[in-house]
């Protein structure tokens, strides 16, 4: 068998793990190019039957505009339920990572937004596209990742998971997080979404966009309520770039590249040298960050 | 490309972070903002790269299986690395359970040391094929040939008790390079792989099982009155056309169709491959249901013996119900029995009342549904399942399905395979009984059931004894294992399925000549208390008299009357009792009896003195 026939086997063995333990197994849909690639590996799942759960969106509203459209046009396409959920309590005070800190902020509208949305549409299995490459405290990720009524997450209160047994078991309140991506890595996913053809967010392709250069980051220059992002002596620059990872606009760092079709992604890719997650603000907050937020319930 | 899932265990002193941090640095997989990070001058502190979660990093240790995942021009890895301590067995089984070969790491000025057996037996008992040995720190003992091949020979000794396919041992110094990536020019006089060609060339199909064709339904799809069945091939492969039975209704039909995933037809699903079955025939079937060819059937049982590895703070309860998660089937079970606790260092066992955190022990499992298994060291898919706290909802355990099945299991195997249903059979009953003919012959016939080692001087004794009593005036037979192997049960090999048979139909022989006023002696190995225990069951609590024999295995080796203790270990004969295979000594015999300690004579008056 082929790397990626047999990562997606893995996938779909999953997936279809949470359809058949879970009562309200949900896909958590950031709109990123993970998320594209799990909601293709679900439809393929259930085929020909159509896809047998909703798409839950948890949404910013810092999210970039492309991706906002490419939401509602992909959604349309493939004829799946979308859910959202926004933190209406804290967007209405006006929450936002220049005020709060990218620490603070991802807390409210991303963490509690998540926590809430899942109490909310009871939700006992959220599938979502973390990959265990990504960053260290996910090297140790379960595939079913155990959450309390708290939706926290205790790594020394994670269950076993020898062979492809998974337990689905929990009490009612409780939740898990399925990670069906789990052992692909950022080169797999494009090379599988090159294969299968599956659409994603323009802002992953190359083209020329307004960007603040800050040391090694480059920072898209979006207009917001508190202002233009802008620090003393920086200005917007018009380059070449694309995006690796998409999260809130004004906390996503893009990289230079010139790759327009997927097939120079992926040529990109096989010579990158550089991790996914440098391209992310929020990790810059301090070490050890993303384990922090995960305890706290973060995806 | 294709993938390759190993295991890795150990300390920090074992110098495993650096190992691997070494893999992924000279296989170019590190990016260039981590190395910023581990780079201190012009030294790279390789082991950071590895390092997990804060609290671990804190206390200096690593207390979880952390997967990291690599790739070099041939293969991609997914490397599975767990602590090495006895407080992490559950985290080394859990690591090795899916693994294709295991590394283990000996610092070559310590030595082997207990965690480097404990790792390597875990490695063995999850049955992971292949095992490769890095005798590491080579730099330390300035790369000596001696050292090496002194450290080798050790290793080797010990591993014969262990079943792995392959065993390579590799110098290397995982700190400068040598023979982890990179041939090392500073061992001329070793002329094996480096540890990433051997991981490199590894054919991973011939150590799957290619020819149980096993496929645990694990959704039923639906398109109008179309049904697919959704799974994955556990083992074995299908083709269209097949004939197949359904299990457990027994029901058989033919394989239609394989689709792909993507909707394309193909004719041919093999191992491990994931695809939707259409059948001729229309058949209920639902999840948890397996799909296998009609010729080759798994073993269907409602009782079964299996190892424990216990995962759970919480010990075992006995008695007590557990969700039991098979394939993609769940069901309820109560362990029923304890029979002992593996030491996983030496392979020693003990007598136990539970299972607490990280102990491995052997029990009895009985389920409320029949679950369909092979066993676990032939096919990991189908031998392997994990036990669930009622309660908690905590995975409890990994259990490890050993090939011996219940008498009421075998006797339902048998009707399945004969077709025939028992309760059309109904007993004839005769005019002369058992009493009459005791009455007549003036004593009662019992079975002297001698167990023991090979040479262990069961047939020496068996024979006097037989003398002895005929001399009494006493009808009496000697049923020997031996002999009997080369009639009644010539179709029987060493299996533990088989050994299991050889001794019901030998308990049933000796129950016929005891009806027939004949004194029986049997002498077996018949190693396991449950098979002794079974035969007890058939001749009577009150007719069988249980001798042990119990010549101390040194002694029995050394004699050696048939040469078969040199052939097993030099590992011609494989599953040879008290070498490679267990015996599990009588708890309560009748009579123990010790042929290196006592006279012949001495040893007959002892079991006549039962009489």
């Amino acid at each position: 068998m082929s790397l990626l026939d047999e990562l997606e086997a893995e996938s779909i063995y999953i997936i279809r793990e949470a359809f058949s333990q879970f009562q309200r197994p949900t896909i958590l849909y950031s709109v990123g190019k993970d998320s594209s690639v799990v909601v293709h590996l679900a439809r393929k799942a259930f085929y020909p039957m159509p896809l047998p759960f909703p798409l839950l969106h948890v949404d910013t509203g810092f999210d970039f505009p492309e991706m906002y459209d490419f939401r509602d046009w992909f959604v349309d396409k493939i004829g799946a339920k979308l859910l959202v959920y926004r933190n209406e309590e804290a967007i209405s005070k006006n929450a936002n990572p220049f005020d709060l800190g990218t620490f603070n902020c991802c807390d409210l509208l991303r963490t509690k937004a998540l926590v809430n949305a899942l109490k909310h549409f009871e939700v006992d299995a959220a599938i979502g596209g973390a990959r265990r490459e990504e960053e260290k405290s996910r090297a140790k990720e379960r595939v079913f990742s155990f959450r309390d009524s708290f939706g926290q997450w205790e790594p020394k209160n994670q269950r076993p998971e020898p062979w492809n047994l998974y337990n689905g078991r929990i009490k009612k309140g409780e939740g898990v997080r399925v990670f069906p991506l789990s052992n692909w890595t950022e080169l797999d996913i494009w090379s599988y979404i090159e294969r299968e053809n599956i659409p994603i967010v323009p802002l992953y392709y190359a083209a020329e966009r307004e960007v603040i250069v800050r040391g090694d980051l480059l920072i898209p220059a979006v207009q917001t309520r508190s202002g233009n992002g802008l620090l003393p002596g920086e200005k917007v620059e018009k380059l070449m770039i694309r995006y690796r990872t998409l999260g809130c606009s004004p906390c996503t760092g893009a990289v230079r590249s010139t790759a327009t079709t997927l097939k120079e992604i992926v040529a990109e890719m096989m010579e990158t040298t550089i991790s996914e997650r440098s391209t992310r603000v929020i990790d810059h907050d301090q070490e050890g960050s993303m384990e922090k937020k995960k305890r706290e319930g973060y995806f | 490309m294709d993938i390759l899932r190993f295991s890795t265990a150990g300390s920090v002193d074992d110098g495993k972070s650096t190992f691997i941090g070494r893999l992924l640095y000279d296989t170019g997989n590190i990016y260039t903002d981590h190395l910023a990070k581990i780079k201190k001058g012009d030294k790279l502190s390789l082991a950071v790269l590895t390092d997990g979660l804060q609290a671990e990093q804190e206390q200096g240790i690593t207390i979880d299986v952390a997967y990291r995942y690599f790739q070099s021009k041939k293969r991609r890895f997914i490397l599975a690395d767990s602590p090495g301590h006895e407080r992490y067995t559950r985290n080394m089984a859990t690591a090795a359970s899916t693994a294709d070969a295991t590394v283990v790491l000996i610092d070559a000025e310590k030595g082997i040391t207990t965690q480097t057996k404990r790792h390597s037996c875990i490695a063995s008992l999850l049955a992971v094929p292949r095992l490769v040995v890095a005798i590491n720190k080579m730099d330390l003992v300035n790369f000596s040939e001696s050292r090496f091949f002194e450290l080798e020979a050790e290793f080797t000794k010990f591993a014969e008790k262990l079943s792995f396919k392959d065993v390579a041992v590799i110098p290397i110094s995982a700190l400068e390079g040598d023979n982890v990536a990179d041939k090392s020019k500073r061992t001329p006089w070793y002329e094996g792989k480096t540890v990433l060609s051997y991981l490199e060339e590894i054919h991973l199909i011939a150590d799957k099982n290619s020819i149980d064709a096993r496929f645990p339904v694990q959704v039923v799809l639906r398109e109008g009155t179309k049904r697919f069945f959704g799974g994955s091939v556990v083992s074995g492969g299908f083709s269209v056309g097949d004939e197949v039975t359904i299990l457990p209704s027994l029901e058989t039909s033919r394989i239609k169709s394989i689709i792909k995933t993507d909707g394309k037809a193909i004719d041919r699903a093999s191992v491990s491959s994931l695809v939707n079955f259409t059948l001729e025939d229309e058949r209920d079937i639902s999840r948890g249901d397996m799909i296998v060819r009609s010729h080759n059937r798994p073993h269907a049982v409602s009782e079964c013996e299996a190892m424990l590895i216990w995962f759970d703070e919480k010990p075992l309860s006995l008695n007590r119900e557990y969700f039991v998660f098979h394939t993609t089937k769940q069901t309820r079970g109560i362990v029923r029995e304890l029979s002992y606790l593996l030491d996983i260092t030496n392979l020693k066992r003990k007598n136990a009342d539970t299972l607490g955190l990280n102990d491995i022990g052997r029990v009895s499992l009985e389920l409320a549904r029949p679950i369909f298994v092979d066993p676990y060291d032939r096919n990991r898919g189908t031998g392997s399942f994990i036990l669930v706290d009622v309660e908690t909802n905590q995975t409890a355990a990994a259990g490890l399905i050993i090939e011996r099945f219940s008498e009421k299991d075998r006797k339902e195997e048998i009707i399945r395979k004969q077709g025939h249903v028992a309760t059309n059979i109904t007993e004839s009953k005769g005019e002369v009984s058992r009493v009459d003919r005791e009455s007549r012959l003036g004593y009662k016939a019992k079975t002297f059931w001698l167990t023991g080692l090979s040479g262990s001087g069961k047939s020496t004794v068996s024979v006097a004894l037989e003398r002895e009593l005929f001399d009494g005036g006493r009808l009496v037979y000697r049923l020997d294992g031996d002999n009997l192997r080369h009639g009644l049960n010539r179709d029987l090999g060493f299996s533990d399925a088989d050994r299991g048979e050889n001794i019901r139909r030998t308990a049933e022989a000796s129950k016929l000549l005891n009806d027939a006023g004949v004194t029986v002696i049997c002498s077996l190995i018949s190693p396991f208390e449950k098979d002794r225990k079974m035969a007890r069951e058939i001749i009577g609590n009150e007719n069988f008299c249980e001798i042990y024999v119990a010549t101390p295995l040194s002694v029995c080796e050394e004699r050696d009357p048939k040469g078969l203790y040199k052939k097993a270990r030099a590992g011609e004969i494989t599953g040879f009792t008290g070498i490679s295979a267990p015996y599990e000594e009588p708890k309560n015999p009748d009579v123990r009896i010790d042929t290196s300690t006592e006279t012949l004579s001495e040893s007959v008056g002892k079991i006549k003195q039962i009489f």
